[in-house]
């Protein structure tokens, strides 16, 4: 079973947080989805290539113009509108420390 | 529909009228919709009357009333994907699909009930409540895009839009008894839905039958500068054949763990092919037993990354202003906590895990070659027949928290969908008979870019095809 210890290091990778109570559930459901997930350790895999998407396609590139990609200054606006807190032009949030 | 509209027998007005007093009716049993978009339903409408009475030449689907699934963006409209966290959103721009059926005039009644981010097989994790199976309401509509199938099934909407990560066009159109299209990954853009596993995910259509569903398919795909990893999809090729066309059964699907009322409407639908004299050949697809796993790691892998966006500063809900919140970290935490459920965290949890330091390559980039082995047993098998023919789901539709309290087991319904995604092939799912009232679902599975192949074959299905 994966320690709590190792439990609690990815939710801080994760940026999450869970309560002692939570963390309990979480341990047993997690081991129990990692063991299954183990089981791709017995697949053959020697000699195969990664693959990281089905279609053939690489290095696809565009003009940078914001009338394709929808990055006109009116559109920033609405951008900004949704954001829970702006200063002027900006996102506002905490100090980093 | 699209005939009555252009013969003036009745107008886009009344017919979205038609439909908005159905879902003000009947969907409280039901709860397919968690916005229903009027103004902008009859808005459109309007828009359509007026091009008739102008004596304008209507497109397709001008008029047609539709539902699309609440994680596709409409600008101006709330788009939640049934999360917490994007509660309050309103989407700043159209989802190209979207802006696709706008051109087409397509009339939009509303959004759909969906399983949180697409995170489960039922529609039951979504933050807001659970959306029933009208076929029977004590079941579940199958998920994530639920709400689409179950819209579909109930007359809500003459068609919708779901997105297939994993098998969530395919499960719920099998469990609620309608068709469903996961288009063949790159075949229809996938600007403006939100990103839950980037190299799996398509948008696609439900329908109550095969020509309708392909209507719809053939207004939304295409290449799309918005989204690189789009393409165009070859002109459609000649009238298919039944006769001799070669049906191949994977021999892996119809092993243990299906039910026997599966099993038994896939075999009258395999029969029934062969009375229309199609050539019925076993192929094998050698490396089912690892789909799930595979897919499990790659989803939660490209999920956790996807996700890492909403942080509480961007958009979406914040927790800023909680008194205990003291600094920039504490914002994306306490956010994250809050206003994610479960499966989500589960997912984004697992997803760090196989990324992180000193398991990337046991499991991560194993999961990738095993994946690539899945795509080759595609490969192999669409070599040897012209299309495949596999149940949807091992079981009957199962009942409202049945599977709440085991996510494991929840994650094992969809085992005959999952490799579909993976191999980045297509399949249709429609029904392959009743068992009283309940659906049994099958999947017609295409070479790349040959939807209009695995419509013709489910056209002859339905006895719709000469």
């Amino acid at each position: 079973m994966i320690s709590e210890e190792e439990i609690r290091h990815i939710a801080k990778l994760s940026r999450l947080e869970f309560s002692a109570a939570q963390l309990e559930k979480f341990q047993k459901e997690f081991s129990a989805i990692l063991e299954y997930v183990e089981s791709l350790k017995t697949a053959n895999v020697e000699g195969v290539e990664p693959m990281a998407h089905s279609v053939k396609v690489a290095n696809v590139f565009r003009k940078d113009d914001p009338e394709i990609q929808g990055t006109r200054l009116d559109n920033n606006k609405k951008l900004l509108e949704i954001a829970p807190a702006t200063e002027g032009d900006y996102l506002r949030s905490k100090a980093v420390f | 529909m699209h005939a009555g509209l252009a013969g003036k027998e009745f107008s886009a007005v009344e017919l979205a009228k038609f439909f908005l007093d159905k879902i003000r009716k009947e969907d409280g049993q039901i709860k397919a919709f968690i916005t229903v978009t009027e103004d902008l339903a009859l808005a459109q409408a309007r828009k359509v009357d007026e091009a008739i009475s102008k004596g304008e030449s209507i497109p397709m689907l001008a008029g047609i009333p539709c539902a699309i699934k609440d994680n596709i963006l409409i600008e101006g409209v709330k788009c939640t994907s049934a999360s917490k966290i994007l509660e309050n959103y309103v989407a700043p721009y159209d989802a190209t699909v979207i802006k696709k059926l706008k051109e087409q005039g397509a009339v939009v009644l509303g959004k759909t009930n969906l399983d949180e981010f697409s995170m489960g097989s039922s529609t039951e994790n979504s933050a807001f409540f659970a959306t029933k199976n009208p076929r029977d309401t004590s079941r579940v509509p199958g998920g994530s895009s639920g709400g689409s199938a179950a819209a579909t099934a109930a007359g809500f909407c003459k068609f919708a839009l779901g997105s297939d990560t994993g098998g969530s066009i395919r499960q719920p159109a099998s469990f609620c008894g309608v068709v469903g299209l996961k288009p063949t990954y790159g075949a229809v853009s996938r600007y403006g839905v939100m990103a839950f596993a980037s190299s799996l995910d398509q948008i696609g259509p439900f329908a109550n039958d095969a020509a309708d569903c392909q209507a719809v398919f053939d207004a939304i795909k295409g290449k799309d500068p918005l989204d690189s990893t789009s393409l165009d999809s070859p002109e459609r090729k000649e009238k298919l054949e039944i006769k001799g066309l070669r049906i191949g059964i994977p021999k892996e699907y119809f092993i243990k763990g299906m039910d026997k009322e599966v099993d038994g409407k896939m075999r009258e639908a395999i029969g029934k092919y062969e009375k229309m004299g199609a050539k019925i050949v076993e192929v094998s697809l050698p490396h089912t037993e690892y789909a799930l796993p595979c897919y499990y790691i790659i989803a939660t892998a490209e999920a956790s990354a996807n996700l890492a966006r909403y942080d509480g500063i961007k958009y979406g809900s914040s927790a800023a202003n909680d008194p205990e919140v003291n600094d920039l970290l504490g914002v994306y935490v306490k956010s994250r906590e809050k206003y994610f459920g479960g499966e989500v965290k589960r997912r984004i949890m697992l997803g760090t895990y196989v990324l992180s330091s000193g398991y990337y390559d046991a499991y991560y980039k194993r999961a990738q070659k095993v994946r690539t082995l899945i795509k080759k047993d595609f490969e192999s098998a669409l070599s040897q027949a012209d299309v495949l023919l596999a149940p949807v789901s091992p079981t009957l539709p199962f009942k409202i928290g049945e599977k709440m309290e085991d996510p494991l087991s929840m994650y094992l319904s969809d085992i005959y969908t999952i490799s579909i995604n993976l191999a980045g092939v297509g399949a249709i799912s429609m029904p392959a008979g009743w068992e009283g009232d309940l659906p049994v679902g099958m999947q017609i599975i295409g070479k790349p870019f040959e939807e209009d192949k695995m419509f013709q074959a489910a056209m002859a299905f339905e006895g719709k095809w000469e």
